[in-house]
């Protein structure tokens, strides 16, 4: 079904079914557009996404919630193939806290394998020229004919 | 979240107090649902829980959830082992958080993480945290991350009550 929607998604340009699609990005709020040719993800602000509600800030694991799923939709927009992307690593570096308002982000694709995609994401606020985290992301990818196989993947 | 050392209570009633503040003071655990469930000062380990609900789903035909929802717990336990070891109200704020995903978490279950602040030096916290199932425990990991900490940043939680 998921990968259904991704084959309507590249056919189309419209990746707004498939993103309505997983509940966890849905719940959190986060959404993409394309905007000048890139892939731009936002995650709205909300009073229940405070991770610190002193300063207040974004709970870090909201950003990277975030900065994952910028990476998965710019390898989905990206990539020729249909496949479901796997995590293997992500590091996250926090540079600045995030305020409360929205978060806005944008993937780029490092290197793409047969087997290994390495995506660079990076996450900003008010300002492009202040990022406040970025993620460096391996993922595992598998060629349609061997989905089948594949462990479960998580999107 | 005062240290309360003279305090003769018992474990069990300041587990209830941190596990209260933990989801009281924070407004994302509350949202998603993740409570502390045990800690250990002397070797500066918090135990956190996550239950399995839909809405966390990041593969829908699988069940399986987001990696995000594990970021977010193991970023949370990592930093409240922190908190553990440090045993006071200072803000901490992570710099770095890698997570290894060593497998789908299984669909149903709740996710439990271990964080371990191995070593607190007075600006930084070092820690090691796995996310697992209470069925299969540590031995099989979902997930396995090291974080780091800057200590004595803004946003003290002593400040809570000037706000």
């Amino acid at each position: 079904m998921i990968l259904d929607l991704l084959r309507q998604a590249k056919a189309s340009g419209d990746f707004r079914p498939l993103m309505d699609a997983i509940p966890y990005a849905k719940w959190l709020g986060i959404t993409a557009v394309e905007q000048d040719g890139a892939l731009v993800g936002k995650l709205t602000f909300r009073e229940d996404l405070i991770g610190n509600p002193v300063i207040p800030a974004l709970h870090g694991g909201t950003l990277g919630a975030l900065l994952e799923s910028t990476a998965v939709f710019e390898l989905f927009r990206a990539s020729e193939t249909v496949t479901l992307p796997k995590t293997i690593t992500l590091t996250i570096d926090y540079l600045r806290s995030a305020k409360a308002v929205d978060t806005f982000s944008i993937a780029r694709i490092t290197r793409h394998g047969r087997r290994v995609v390495t995506v660079h994401a990076e996450a900003w606020q008010e300002d492009r020229n202040k990022p406040v985290a970025t993620a460096n992301i391996h993922f595992m990818v598998y060629a349609e004919t061997e989905m089948g196989s594949a462990p479960a993947s998580s999107v | 979240m005062s240290p309360g050392v003279s305090d003769p209570e018992s474990k069990a009633e300041l587990l209830e107090r941190l596990r209260a503040a933990f989801t009281d003071l924070v407004p994302h655990n509350r949202a998603i649902g993740m409570e502390l469930v045990d800690f250990d000062r002397a070797e500066g380990i918090a135990i956190m829980s996550l239950p399995y609900r839909p809405e966390l789903i990041g593969n829908p035909d699988t069940g399986v959830i987001h990696g995000g929802a594990i970021t977010t717990l193991l970023d949370a336990t990592a930093g409240a082992s922190v908190f553990t070891k440090m045993w006071s109200t200072a803000a901490v704020a992570t710099l770095d958080l890698r997570i290894d995903y060593l497998k789908p978490a299984t669909p149903g279950q709740a996710v439990l993480a271990k964080g371990v602040c191995y070593k607190l030096t007075r600006n930084v916290a070092f820690v090691r945290a796995l996310a697992y199932h209470e069925a299969t425990g540590e031995a099989d990991p979902v997930a396995s991350a090291t974080a780091t900490f800057i200590l004595g940043s803004r946003g003290s939680f002593a400040n809570m009550e000037k706000k």
